[in-house]
């Protein structure tokens, strides 16, 4: 009797602690039903993730002006180019973290002008940090594989020579970016990573023959900022060029036209597409830069959709000479 | 009534109701047809499906919430939906039982011996869910990053209580235990930091190649089914083809047959579901058990134990199904239904050791990546993978697809098919589009698929959301893809045929394909030179021509050198007469000698992509039976904006 007693209290005692077990379990899977359940399908995700706003580079109270430096030296052409408009530390302030958005689209030597020259880049990244600038980054988003382009290219030793450091494009970098008042730029992912801190932005650009927009210059290369199917946009390239120039209010752009890729175009590839032009363009004023190196290419402004479009839109103005551009020769 | 038979009427009825679901999971106002009937309740009722889409999505969606009840039932009674519930199961049990007929009671108390390998089933289990968690697992080792300030005083204040407990002695843990905490905690810190969410680290959901819910789902409806509708009895008017039929149809089969060799094979051997209600009954109240140590050791209790569980000796309770036969063969009331643990004693939980457990489930973790290494959701997609309409985005829909096959039941065309590898392996048996199987493509006006899905990987979406209508009408409609024409292939453009059957059959309005009409020089043996002829009849100097081949209103009467437009359409021609329109005489008629051409009028279709909706009926309904030549592609679709084609205007 002793023993069957202690058997029950024992099977009891088991019993409580079990049935404390179980009801634990049943509650906590009662309240994460509770917790998780969902009546409702799910929306579908559009992939798009959270919106970032690009800041306005400009510098404040100067007013629109340019230069244009007649020669053949890249590096002399443009630092008398900037002198012209003031120097670079009217544009550049110390402690300012600058970007630089060069055209490093294709594995190409510079030679062949399809991409921003390295000399262009290290002589720019110098009068920057000379000008008092914490920090230079020079980035694209390019077309041919990014490491490839800007080892090739000369522009990744030129920058980090100069102190600069390169920021190559990865899918965490790009941001959904839409364009106030644009009709293509909508959910559309652009490479933010290197405006994150950034309150300067100088675009370097070359002057080539495109043929689908007629030329590719300061405007065009903001096209490396957009990630995503981004080649959709060739289906409307004119107003894509032109919403670009609305999304990018640049410090300054560089329009090198030392030498000009004149046919083959955007990539060249052969040394006779490109045609010694000495001609260096420094302006705020994006649009009448681009109108100005039109020439260079044999065009004028109205040849060139974008450039009336943008104009248009307020990017700037095609009348280049309304800047009374200051003209110095080497 | 004995227990069993109360077991036998549950299990038929379950298996009734299932059959009877998979009847009705056919469109139609019949009342043997959808008419709101649940039909996707045993899915719901199966906890699995509801865990691995909760752990993958963070939510618990409508219906699933079913799975509750049977895991609370579960914690309180143990396996009983293995036994009582589980069609799958009965059928098991059935075979089970056909195939032990003869045999001796030593050869089935042989049978159902305990076997070490049942642990296999939680070895699956683990393998198979541990996918499911990729994104809490890849949220929780960030924790160190997101929220340091949570974090870090955490494990401190953890660590140090451990130390302290250990130094007190309060706990027996070694303190090497300690040591092992603040390994931990390093390793998940620089996990955090080194392991970058990006696309190759999401959930996915694969339970459903294994859980028997989805996989007799899966079977009945694409294998059972579709036999059946080829007898008389025919549940759907046309009879029903799924590509890859013979994977689906071999385990189904193999599972079944295997209960020849031992009952319920599968639930012991391979079930993720019984191995999770074996750890979910770990704790359950009741429980199969001896009530004396002392017995005559008949081993009766044994002789037809469905789960290999021992009754006769130490009771696996996890093992147990519930099917309560050792209860009824014992003869002399040892065994019951009780709230006291078996005197012959008991083990409740399955032997796997803590290094299985991780092993496999980093095992599983691992697989997805290891798989989505192949790009199939980034650059390397799939062209042919034609989703549903209103399908999710792939990934979204890889965290909630069980592959039940119910998608591919209910379509009226019999367009969805369970997919090969077009998906990649992780997309097993999901729904793809297939244009040549079927009726005709994927109907505009259904939405039939989205509302059977138990999951929502594909939504159940309204008509106006289909159509792009009403609230939707800046939408505009959903497009699963896009058609491209083969003009390599195409009759009209290859082959000087008139056809356009794509472009007539395209459902959209105004139609996505268009056609340009051309005249094309039709190839004559000879020249044709005419002899004497008035303004509407020529006749030839000699017979050249196959009668009555250019009367069919394509073809059209032309002297050599006029322009197209002077061309007069043939109504009529026999060996060495050409008889042209009556209402374009020729004012003219070609003078003797002069040289005759034939010309076919052709209409070319082109698809004009900003309408192409994707439907894949132009596909269905080329002649070019093979290889069609106007063909879908998922190019376009509106569940990815990488796929697509046009720029928004």
């Amino acid at each position: 009797m002793q023993n069957k007693g202690n058997i029950d209290h024992t099977s009891r005692r088991q019993f409580m602690v079990r049935c404390a077990k179980a009801g634990f379990s049943v509650a906590a899977a009662g309240a994460a039903g509770y917790w998780f359940f969902d009546p409702h399908p799910p929306e579908p995700d559009s992939g798009a993730g959270s919106e970032v706003m690009l800041a306005n580079f400009s510098t404040a109270g100067v007013k629109p002006s340019m230069s244009i430096v007649y020669g053949d030296d890249r590096r002399r052409a443009v630092s008398r180019a900037l002198e012209a408009l003031g120097g670079i530390e009217k544009f550049i302030k110390s402690g300012d973290r600058v970007v630089l958005k060069v055209n490093a689209a294709f594995a190409s030597p510079p030679s062949l002008c399809a991409t921003t020259h390295p000399e262009l880049v290290s002589e720019v990244t110098r009068l920057c940090f000379k000008a008092g600038a914490a920090k230079v980054t020079v980035t694209d988003n390019p077309i041919n594989d990014p490491a490839s382009c800007f080892a090739l290219t000369g522009i990744d030793r030129a920058a980090r020579s100069a102190g600069g450091r390169i920021l190559l494009p990865q899918e965490s970098y790009f941001r959904s970016y839409s364009q106030p008042g644009g009709r293509l730029i909508r959910q559309w992912p652009v490479l933010f990573e290197p405006f994150r801190d950034a309150n300067r932005l100088i675009g370097l650009a070359p002057v080539k023959d495109h043929h689908r927009s007629g030329a590719s210059m300061t405007m065009k290369n903001w096209y490396g900022l957009l990630g995503g199917p981004r080649n959709l946009f060739h289906q409307d390239i004119h107003n894509i060029i032109k919403e670009l120039a609305l999304m990018v209010t640049p410090t300054l752009v560089i329009l090198d036209g030392i030498a000009t890729m004149v046919s083959n175009g955007p990539t060249g590839g052969s040394l006779s597409d490109v045609k010694p032009t000495g001609t260096m363009i420094v302006s705020t004023d994006q649009v009448a830069a681009d109108a100005r190196g039109a020439a260079l290419l044999g065009k004028k402004p109205h040849d060139l959709p974008h450039i009336i479009k943008a104009a248009g839109a307020g990017a700037g103005t095609a009348d280049y000479r309304s800047l009374n551009p200051i003209e110095v020769t080497l | 009534m004995r227990i069993v038979t109360a077991r036998r009427i549950s299990q038929v009825f379950f298996t009734v109701v299932f059959l009877w679901f998979c009847v009705v999971t056919s469109l139609g106002d019949a009342w043997w047809q959808l008419r709101g009937w649940p039909v996707n309740w045993l899915i719901e009722l199966d906890p699995l499906v509801g865990l691995a889409t909760l752990l993958a999505t963070g939510s618990l969606y409508a219906g699933l919430l079913w799975g509750l009840v049977t895991v609370v039932l579960t914690v309180v009674l143990g396996r009983f939906f293995c036994g009582w519930v589980c069609p799958f199961g009965a059928m098991h049990q059935f075979l089970g039982y056909l195939g032990k007929k003869g045999k001796t009671p030593g050869e089935r108390i042989e049978r159902n011996r305990f076997n070490r390998w049942q642990r296999l089933k939680y070895w699956i289990l683990i393998f198979l869910l541990a996918p499911a968690v990729a994104d809490l697992l890849s949220f929780a080792l960030r924790i160190p990053l997101h929220s340091p300030r949570l974090f870090w005083p955490a494990i401190g204040i953890g660590l140090a209580a451990a130390a302290a407990l250990a130094a007190g002695k309060v706990i027996r843990r070694s303190p090497r235990w300690v040591l092992g905490l603040a390994a931990l905690t390093a390793v998940w810190t620089a996990a955090g930091y080194l392991i970058e969410t990006d696309r190759l680290f999401f959930a996915s959901v694969q339970v459903g190649l294994l859980d028997p819910m989805p996989l007799v789902y899966r079977s009945v409806n694409l294998i059972l089914m579709p036999l059946v509708d080829r007898t008389a009895i025919g549940l759907s008017v046309v009879p029903r083809l799924y590509s890859g039929s013979w994977l689906i149809a071999g385990i189904f089969f193999a599972a079944l047959l295997l209960n020849f060799r031992q009952p319920r094979f599968y639930c012991r051997y391979i079930c993720p579901l019984g191995a999770l209600f074996g750890v979910l009954g770990r704790y359950s109240l009741w429980r199969i058990g001896k009530q004396e140590t002392e017995c005559r050791d008949c081993l009766m209790c044994d002789r037809d134990c469905e789960g290999a569980c021992t009754p006769s000796g130490t009771i696996r309770t996890h093992e147990c199904v519930l099917c309560m036969n050792c209860m009824s063969d014992c003869r002399h009331n040892q065994i019951g239904y009780r709230t006291v643990p078996s005197a012959a004693g008991e083990m409740d939980t399955p032997d796997i050791t803590r290094r299985q457990l991780v092993l496999i489930t980093l095992t599983g973790v691992a697989g997805i990546p290891a798989l989505r290494l192949g790009g199939y959701l980034e650059g390397n997609w799939n062209p042919q993978l034609v989703r549903p309409p209103a399908a999710l985005p792939e990934r979204q829909f890889l965290e909630r697809c069980i592959k039940c096959g119910q998608c591919m039941r209910i379509c009226p065309t019999n367009v969805i098919q369970p997919a090969g590898l077009e998906a990649g392996l992780e997309g097993l048996w999901t729904p793809v589009l297939n244009f040549r199987i079927g009726t005709s493509g994927c109907q505009h006006k259904c939405i039939a698929c989205g509302h059977v899905c138990p999951t929502a990987a594909i939504r159940p979406i309204d008509l106006q959301e289909r159509t792009g209508q009403g609230r939707f009408a800046s939408a505009g409609p959903l497009r699963i893809g896009t058609a491209f024409i083969d003009r390599g292939r195409c009759l009209p453009w290859a082959m000087t045929t008139p056809c356009i059957v794509c472009q007539e059959n395209c459902p959209v309005s105004p139609k996505a394909i268009v056609t340009r009409q051309v005249f094309e020089r039709v190839q004559v043996p000879g020249s044709l030179i005419a002899g004497t002829a008035d303004p509407l009849r020529i006749e030839l100097d000699q017979p050249a021509l196959p009668a009555g081949r250019f009367g069919t209103g394509d073809f059209y009467c032309l002297i050599a050198g006029q322009n197209d437009a002077e061309a007069r359409q043939i109504v009529g021609n026999t060996a060495n007469e050409v008889t042209v329109q009556a209402d374009r005489p020729w004012q003219v008629p070609p003078p003797a000698g002069s040289r005759l051409e034939i010309l076919i009028r052709l209409q070319q279709p082109s698809v004009k992509p900003e309408l192409c909706i994707g439907c894949g009926v132009c596909e269905h309904e080329c002649p070019v039976r093979g290889k069609r030549a106007i063909r879908v592609t998922a190019e376009n679709e509106s569940r990815n904006r990488r796929h697509a084609l046009l720029l928004k205007t």
